[in-house]
């Protein structure tokens, strides 16, 4: 199964990248997203801009106020390295369940931000953990919030003249914890996300003061829950209030049905899912 | 790139998959080509010591990588030890996902040479089995994880009553 023929640079810096891009270019990083929609010849783009052998890209790096995940950093890096586990447990464990042990060796975080799958499991921990996506264009680099990022299904809000070149995420402070469930297409947590959630607290003096949670697989796209997270604000996050704030789930959320459930099924689900996710949120917290 | 400690060089077409490379142009046709769509691993390979799907890479990626195929792990005669515990245990049926597995299994090991039934079973989560319901996949694992420990590995479960 061969995609159609196409143009193919491996280009050594970002400048020569951002000079590559096109109208019919597409920048591929890992390529596990890219490739089977190639092989399907669902999207066949006419130049591939490979920017995996850039330099620089690979890590994840703790620029004081923020952790720094960079274009290259593979899901198995993101789901196991102490910096993520500490400051965004949420986009840990959605990245651990991404994929399976080999599209994690290769597929990377900022490849399946940019690929904005409707249920992808990072979204959802990105937009929980207050990301701001950073892209670069030959006109420069500006700064784009994870809840602007999503536009809809396969849709981000980069443009074809920019790159992802890494995500920003605020660092956890005492009293914040977040976390990611959900349930797989495959059953447990294989495949894609039927519906998952990811939460983001901030607890003070035994009631929660901020709140953000976001749930995938569900609508048009990874999206905050606000109604969800204002509804947590000023409670004492008992489970009666988690269970209340979570019956807001889809509030605002074009639902929608697909191979693995009706619009009914999977509005339970991002209940349930909701519920979980704030809850070990709340047991994340340090 | 380096194939099983063999260096190679070859021009291909942006397009040509790494699987189809080994396999084609390198005649190592013992990684198979299953489901073609990332999801059955029969295509697994080792990409500078990492589990990989083969099928979902394009042989330029790979370029100068060292790869290593289900041909590059027995050592002369002797077989690899999850080779040998696929074998001892009845790992396979008809075999097809056999080469794929066997590359996830050592990849699993390399990392953890002690591993729980959940950790074999999430370690190969990424290989689909048709035949075997994977029941004597995760002993033919714990048989190999046994002997590079150096450890006697656990009875079959034939002799070990019901």
């Amino acid at each position: 199964m061969y995609p159609r023929q196409f143009d193919y640079t491996a280009p050594a810096s970002i400048e020569e990248a951002l000079s590559a891009l096109g109208e019919d270019a597409k920048v591929m990083a890992g390529g596990m997203s890219l490739i089977p929609l190639m092989k399907l010849r669902l999207f066949s783009p006419g130049l591939v801009v490979d920017i995996g052998r850039i330099p620089g890209l690979e890590g994840i790096e703790d620029t004081g106020d923020h952790i720094e995940i960079g274009a290259l950093v593979r899901h198995a890096t993101t789901a196991s390295h102490p910096l993520i586990a500490e400051n965004a447990q949420a986009l840990a464990t959605a990245a651990s369940l991404t994929g399976d042990v080999q599209v994690r060796n290769r597929g990377t975080t900022c490849g399946a931000l940019a690929h904005s799958d409707v249920a992808a499991d990072q979204p959802a921990g990105a937009l929980a953990c207050g990301a701001v996506m950073v892209a670069r264009s030959s006109n420069g680099t500006r700064e784009i919030a994870a809840g602007d990022f999503f536009v809809d299904s396969l849709t981000s809000a980069l443009e074809p003249n920019e790159i992802l070149t890494s995500i920003r995420i605020p660092k956890t402070t005492p009293g914040e914890g977040s976390a990611y469930d959900k349930l797989g297409c495959r059953g447990g947590h294989s495949d894609y996300a039927v519906a998952g959630a990811a939460a983001w607290v901030r607890r003070s003096n035994g009631s929660i003061t901020d709140a953000r949670v976001a749930i995938t697989g569900v609508g048009t796209k990874p999206q905050l829950a606000e109604a969800v997270g204002q509804a947590l604000v000023g409670t004492d996050g008992s489970d009666a209030a988690i269970a209340a704030a979570a019956e807001k789930a889809v509030e605002g959320v074009t639902v929608l049905e697909d191979l693995f459930g009706s619009e009914e099924y999977k509005t339970h689900l991002a209940k349930v899912y909701v519920r979980r996710a704030v809850k070990a949120a709340l047991t994340n917290v340090y | 790139m380096t194939i099983n400690g063999r260096a190679v060089t070859a021009e291909v077409e942006p397009r040509t998959l790494l699987v189809h490379f080994i396999r084609e142009q390198m005649r190592l046709t013992g990684t198979h080509v299953g489901c073609e769509t990332g999801y059955c691993g029969a295509c697994t390979v080792h990409l500078d010591g990492k589990a990989i799907k083969s099928c979902t890479m394009f042989a330029v990626q790979a370029e100068g990588a060292d790869i290593t195929t289900i041909e590059g792990v027995a050592d002369g005669e002797n077989l690899h030890p999850v080779q040998e515990g696929f074998w001892e245990r009845h790992g396979l049926q008809c075999g097809f996902c056999t080469p794929g597995m066997i590359m996830s299994a050592i990849a699993l090991l390399e990392e953890n040479d002690r591993p729980s039934e959940t950790e074999i079973r999430h370690g190969i989560e990424g290989n689909l089995c048709r035949c075997t319901g994977y029941h004597n996949i995760v002993r033919a694992v714990e048989y190999a994880a046994a002997k590079i420990r150096g450890d006697e590995p656990p009875p079959p479960d034939w002799e070990r009553g019901s």
